[in-house]
């Protein structure tokens, strides 16, 4: 095990379809700025920073070298990591192995993408073996559709799960100042939206956004003196398995059970449901909120539907699931995966305004990439 | 052992996607085009808390992560810092015949350099420490390029 860390600050942007007025470089100083006001701290306190986008997406490769201004970074140790729609929760746990190892006492981990600036779905393609599976199979919506059909033939769920789902995420948004998408709608919007790939329908489907997050990460020492609640780190867990599309399970989510129960068994945790007070998942598409909840031990194969149907994952249920938003609402995707960090984070920190959840103690977080990646951290109010 | 390699027909396929991109400018980047644009003038910005002046602009000051929001209108002159003759053509990069000259300006009233061409002078007579100063397009379009290049001066 490393040494104990915690989270001490946050900052995000407002986050847009399109920041006109920002600059990739511009909506990186303003998450930054805003990490180190929540923190209460000035440039000068961060030893190292830890920085991530998606690979391809604004055709400018080098971001630790062009924005080291907006990042504060001048002559400070800097890592570029990228791993796709991880990448925001492996540039967190990237910053947590930094200080966690004891050679870094103030690290900050940044994540930020210019969606608006290429073609989404074409930068995304590039991720698939170009001999094989590029023209056939490869894009962000039509895996995530066929792994939801396989679920729905095997356990029953329906469309209208899903939908429920979509629901909860997007009216969460209107709680959270920060969110890209704020639109009430009901199940029946979500039903009667227009069909992207069976069984997934525009309103089950992440936006693409421009936007930027911040998370500085603290030793146990200088936590405990610079914060008066910090979000203590108690697991970070990453697995990948990709090999080709036709390889995998496609029932449940083989990455996000092993890296969960490998999480959980550091954390101490051995009834998810009950012991966790809020989670900030990220889940690409509305159906993933259905299927995804059984490799998360939240219940057997099969079982999320029951649970979805009565509500566990509201605001107002057993746990509470995205209170942010999440991924449908805003997904600006080097940083998504890193506002489920900050967002879980705020919650313990008590700073998560109209949308907390009272008395938090134990948050979930996870990320979500390539196919199918899974990064989970496990943030509580109580030193690990 | 792998006798079938000898044999195996050897390919390569071509790639099909083709990525479109373009960037916002932001509004620092957006503000020094615009006065180049309209005004044919290049300006730079200076951190309040240390002085140093930034010419192309900065979002934040790279020494105190302040917001370097004094503007200074530059005079446009400066002095060559160091360059190469490019011999080589790469038109897809380069919008120049070789041989062309390229290098560092050290541009008065700014802290740092600015990279540009320099041109209206032989290449063997360009010389580290020369006084040059911008010469801009007539018809500008707000880019890098509405500054045609640096000449030397006099």
């Amino acid at each position: 095990m490393g040494k104990r860390v915690g989270i001490i600050g946050v900052g995000q942007t407002h986050h847009a379809a399109k920041r006109l007025d920002a600059s990739g470089t511009e909506l990186i100083a303003e998450a930054v700025s805003r990490a180190l006001d929540d923190a209460q701290l000035t440039i000068k306190d961060i030893d190292a920073i830890v920085v991530g986008n998606m690979d391809h997406f604004e055709n400018i490769n080098y971001v630790d070298m062009w924005a080291v201004d907006g990042l504060g970074a001048c002559m400070k140790p800097v890592f570029k990591v990228t791993t796709g729609g991880t990448t925001g929760t492996t540039v967190g746990a990237c910053g947590y192995y930094h200080v966690a190892s004891g050679l870094f006492d103030v690290v900050m981990a940044v994540g930020w993408e210019k969606n608006s600036e290429s073609d989404t779905q074409a930068a995304i393609s590039t991720c698939a073996n170009p001999t094989l599976e590029r023209d056939p199979f490869a894009g962000a919506i039509g895996p995530l559709a066929t792994e939801y059909s396989m679920y729905m033939k095997a356990f029953g769920a329906t469309e209208e799960d899903a939908a429920m789902v979509a629901a909860r995420d997007r009216n969460n948004a209107l709680r959270n100042p920060y969110a890209h998408s704020r639109q009430e709608v009901t199940v029946e919007d979500v039903l009667n939206s227009p069909m992207l790939s069976y069984p997934i329908k525009f309103l089950d489907m992440c936006p693409r956004s421009d936007g930027s997050c911040a998370v500085i990460f603290a030793c146990e020492e200088k936590a405990k003196k610079l914060c008066p609640r910090p979000a203590w780190v108690h697991a970070s867990v990453v697995r990948h398995d990709y090999t080709h599309f036709g390889d995998l399970e496609w029932k449940f989510m083989p990455t996000l059970e092993r890296a969960s129960a490998a999480a959980y068994k550091l954390a101490g945790i051995t009834n998810p449901l009950k012991e966790f007070d809020v989670a900030e998942l990220y889940l690409p598409a509305s159906t993933c909120g259905v299927k995804w909840m059984d490799s998360l031990w939240f219940c057997e194969h099969g079982g999320a539907p029951a649970l979805i149907r009565k509500g566990t994952f509201e605001m107002d249920g057993e746990l509470p699931i995205n209170p942010s938003g999440g991924v449908i609402s805003t997904n600006p995707i080097g940083a998504t995966a890193l506002i489920r960090i900050g967002e879980g984070a705020w919650q313990i920190m008590g700073r998560a305004g109209e949308r907390q959840v009272e008395g938090a103690k134990k948050a979930l977080c996870t990320g979500f990439g390539g196919c199918s990646w899974s990064d989970v951290m496990i943030l509580g109010a109580d030193l690990p | 052992m792998s006798d079938w390699k000898n044999d195996v027909e050897i390919m390569v396929h071509e790639g099909k996607i083709s990525v479109p991109y373009s960037w916002t400018v932001g509004s620092t980047l957006s503000r020094f085009y615009c006065e180049l644009r309209d005004n044919g003038k290049i300006w730079a910005n200076r951190c309040p808390k240390c002085g140093t002046t930034f010419v192309p602009p900065k979002i934040k000051c790279i020494n105190c992560y302040e917001e370097p929001h004094d503007w200074v209108e530059l005079p446009g002159t400066g002095t060559v810092e160091t360059y190469t003759v490019v011999r080589y053509e790469e038109p897809s990069m380069h919008p120049r015949k070789a041989p062309f000259v390229y290098g560092v300006i050290k541009m008065d009233g700014a802290d740092t350099g600015m990279v540009h061409f320099i041109d209206e002078v032989a290449p063997e007579d360009v010389k580290v420490g020369m006084r040059v100063e911008a010469v801009l397009e007539d018809e500008r379009e707000g880019n890098i390029l509405d500054i045609k290049h640096f000449r030397p001066i006099g």
